[in-house]
């Protein structure tokens, strides 16, 4: 960070003269935001205000989750077999899952680290919702690996070096998950610690219930001795920068590396050296996508819309099409080139895809997850809010459909075959696998994990990143005092209503979603 | 017992049935060119010993052994040199085989499996002439196996004997292996195995029974049998005198009817072909065709 950047809150500093503070009972939810709202007040109102509708969610979501619990203990006790697999469909569900799950967690990097990196700072409001997004996601893809593995229980094995085999993909998964999982945490927990000590100088006087005790000792002991410093406010820049470059090459690996398992093998459809490329485009794509949603979703359930823009909800609607268009067209060159192969596997393999019996999911993801968000973003009427939004849960949708598409196909199909005679006739024929209840209520389980963690996080610490937004804000006003133009304006909101603020977000191409709701 | 004296007592231990030891990861001593999966393993164990800070040291150790290694035909010998006393190979006779399915049955009995897992499956073939054949396919027991170096925890491995087994005890059940095999061979026990009245202790990956839920398993030449001088029970059971239990060391193979032929000479004057050659796997199962089939292979002579 640059020297310019002088300390803007510490311990002692008390809140800004002439704003309200929000109301503090913790019944109160209907009630719309105070007119006039610090970015500070904003951040800490889902803690302090609980929503009414939060138990209520939280209830539904954890009976969900139960539900799939009871599933995986059903699977425990009569076997794999219970999920619908069977020697002709040894990978299917669970995997493709755990390829969506992991995949889904990239937004967070790339809404957060890209952006960072690319001193993008429209962003700010959205970093911690997305690395909420990345750390609540990237546990849960994580644990599909127990559901996946025939005997869960030997699963400490994975972690017992005399028995690994560093020639297995699966191995270099694990390694390469598990640092990712490392720093996803750090880099969630760097950009807090300001936070953190702005959230327990207001928790400090607030300390009416055990749980307020409880959660202000836990913000002092998490920001340390952090104080708002220059130099401790240097050095957090710093570690927090190169962080954010160290996680753009991590997440690029575990997609990878989740591909080798797939692509080191001489099944056709999974022997594919775009597959690597493919699969990190795949999931930043779905990342980006589920980030919309979580910001939607956060946006309107804890009224952040006077930070949280309906632009900013385009402008990742953006980064999310250009990265729909980029995978579109690696699932084209594959398919396409595979097609020219006309090998007896390679070649029943692309026709069963694209034309045979795994026609309707492939074409399901080519029209909602490859055209339709494109078509979205083609027409003014459509490019607003409402439109990513749509386009955003189609993807995720079909995202989660391709991988099965990806998964299923080539481990269902006969590799033991009459060179001659009709296809499948003779020989072994294709597999098939089963969807079974056991599999998709442990699937909807960790779905459902996902708005139940993130509620939770959310009622834990900041939505919003204070001081990065405060610091912001600052250098916008003082580049505004300093110069005469007025083309760097103030890009981040700190306060809703009150004036009229300006926003870099105001410019350009968004015109037509800027209506209120 | 110090370092020196263990290492005595290795080499000094008269060759056993390897089976019993501990897993060997990767075990291919042929003299061949660099194969895909020994260039992996290579690069594997360079990668794990770049941590140390070695890895030239690391692509020599590897190479070495195997450059050492005796000129063997097809010895699937332990990259230690060590020449183990067989090496186990099979032959299939398909022009005898009537599809009776007989091996599957007195396998599936033998080794108590569920019926899905066909550790011998004999599968309908269509010959080029159109007319139907049939060829069963047991484990192949690779020379450069596709299993072996996927496994995460090392639970697949090749024996001095040239036999693939599956430590079903440490298996995992990520089925990779499965993914990997280009034969299908492998089998996963996907619900609570066939209980075994009669059970080894210890149990052992040479005579897999009863099955264990949640692992990969497959067929093991009946490697439990092999050492005392009996024929798997495929082998025992065909009717048809098709399926032919060798030794490659010792160049003699047997059939269940009693034939007993010259192995190398069986298989030059029978033109025997392996399946699948083209994957680098080298089969140590020999088929015999009668039909004018191929099977999906360049012609091989043995």
């Amino acid at each position: 960070m640059s020297s310019r950047v002088e300390p803007l809150h510490s311990p002692q500093q008390d809140w800004r003269p002439g704003i309200l503070e929000p109301v503090e009972e913790t019944t109160d939810s209907e009630a719309p935001p105070p007119a006039i709202e610090t970015v500070r007040s904003a951040a800490m109102r889902p803690i302090l205000v609980r929503p009414k509708w939060f138990w209520p969610a939280v209830g539904a979501l954890s009976a969900v989750v139960a539900l799939g619990f009871s599933a995986w203990i059903v699977q425990l006790r009569t076997g794999l077999g219970s999920a619908g697999y069977n020697n002709q469909a040894f990978w299917a569900i669970y995997e493709a899952n755990l390829v969506t799950f992991i995949g889904v967690s990239y937004g967070g990097a790339v809404v957060s680290a890209i952006l960072r990196i690319t001193k993008t700072t429209w962003r700010a409001p959205l970093t911690r919702i997305a690395e909420a997004t990345a750390l609540v996601t990237l546990p849960i893809g994580m644990l599909f690996i127990v559901p996946h593995l025939g005997s869960s229980w030997k699963l400490w094995e994975l972690i017992w070096p005399p028995y690994w085999n560093l020639s297995s993909p699966i191995l270099w998964d694990f390694f390469a998950v598990s640092t990712y999982l490392l720093a996803t945490c750090v880099f969630f927990y760097l950009p807090l610690i300001a936070d953190l000590s702005i959230g327990a100088d207001r928790l400090a006087r607030l300390q009416t219930s055990p749980g307020r005790k409880l959660l202000y000792r836990a913000y002092r002991v998490l920001a340390g001795n952090y104080n708002g410093s220059l130099s401790q406010r240097r050095l957090l820049a710093g570690a927090i920068g190169l962080v954010a470059i160290m996680v753009i090459p991590m997440a690029v690996s575990v997609h990878s590396v989740l591909s080798f398992a797939f692509a080191s093998s001489s099944r056709p459809g999974y022997l594919e050296t775009i597959f690597p490329v493919y699969f990190v485009v795949a999931a930043l794509y779905s990342g980006v996508a589920l980030v919309v949603v979580v910001v939607a979703g956060a946006r309107r359930l804890f009224h952040l819309e006077a930070f949280i823009e309906r632009r900013h909800l385009v402008r990742l609607g953006f980064i999310m099409v250009a990265l729909g268009a980029a995978y579109l067209y690696l699932t084209f060159t594959e398919y396409l080139i595979d097609s020219y192969s006309n090998t007896t596997g390679n070649a029943a393999w692309v026709y069963q895809t694209l034309l045979g019996r795994y026609w309707m999911p492939f074409w399901f993801y080519f029209v909602a997850g490859g055209l339709v968000p494109i078509l979205i973003f083609m027409f003014r009427r459509t490019r607003n809010a409402t439109g990513v939004v749509t386009a955003a849960g189609l993807v995720l949708a079909a995202m989660w459909v391709k991988r099965l598409v990806i998964v299923i196909p080539p481990a269902t199909e006969p590799l033991v075959r009459s060179p001659f005679g009709p296809t499948g006739a003779l020989g072994l024929g294709w597999g098939t696998y089963h969807f079974t209840w056991v599999s998709i209520s442990i699937t909807v389980a960790m779905a459902a994990a996902i708005p139940l963690l993130l509620l939770i996080v959310f009622r834990l610490v900041p939505i919003l990143p204070v001081a990065e937004m405060e610091e912001l804000a600052a250098a916008a006003e003082r580049a505004e005092t300093t110069t005469t133009t007025k083309a760097a304006g103030p890009v981040v909101r700190l306060h809703a209503g009150g004036g009229a603020p300006v926003s870099a977000l105001d410019h350009g191409e968004t015109q037509g979603d800027d209506d209120d709701e | 017992m110090s370092a020196d004296e263990q290492e005595q007592d290795e080499t000094h231990r008269a060759p056993v049935p390897s089976a019993h030891q501990q897993p060997v990861t990767v075990t291919t001593g042929k003299q061949r060119q660099l194969s895909r999966r020994r260039f992996l393993g290579a690069a594997a164990s360079g990668v794990g010993l770049a941590a140390v800070g070695s890895v030239g040291g690391a692509l020599i150790s590897r190479s070495a052994p195997s450059a050492a290694a005796p000129s063997h035909r097809d010895t699937g010998s332990a990259q230690t040199g060590a020449t183990a006393a067989h090496q186990w190979a099979m032959v299939i006779d398909l022009r005898y085989c009537n599809g009776c399915k007989a091996c599957t049955t007195a396998c599936e009995r033998y080794h108590y499996l569920h019926q899905d897992q066909t550790w011998i499956h004999v599968f309908t073939m269509q010959s080029e002439s159109g007319e139907q054949y049939y060829m069963p396919r047991p484990c192949m027991m690779c020379e450069d196996p596709a299993c072996v170096p996927v496994c995460p925890v090392s639970a697949n491995f090749r024996t001095a004997e040239g036999l693939v087994l599956v430590t079903q005890q440490r298996c995992v059940g990520t089925r990779i292996c499965m993914n990997a095999c280009p034969y299908q061979a492998r089998y996963f026990n996907w619900s609570a195995p066939v209980p075994a009245p009669r059970q080894p202790f210890p149990q052992e990956p040479a005579w897999p029974v009863p099955q264990v839920e949640g692992t990969v398993g497959k067929c093991v030449f009946c490697a439990a049998m092999l050492p005392s001088g009996r024929i798997p029970e495929c082998a025992s059971y065909c009717p048809m005198g098709v399926i032919y239990m060798g030794d490659l060391e010792s160049d003699i193979a047997v059939n269940g009817i009693g034939n007993v032929v010259t192995l190398s000479k069986f298989l030059t004057e029978n033109t025997a072909i392996r399946f699948k050659t083209t994957f680098g796997t080298h089969p140590r199962v020999w088929y015999i065709t009668g039909h004018g089939q191929t099977l999906d292979t360049d012609k091989e002579v043995a």
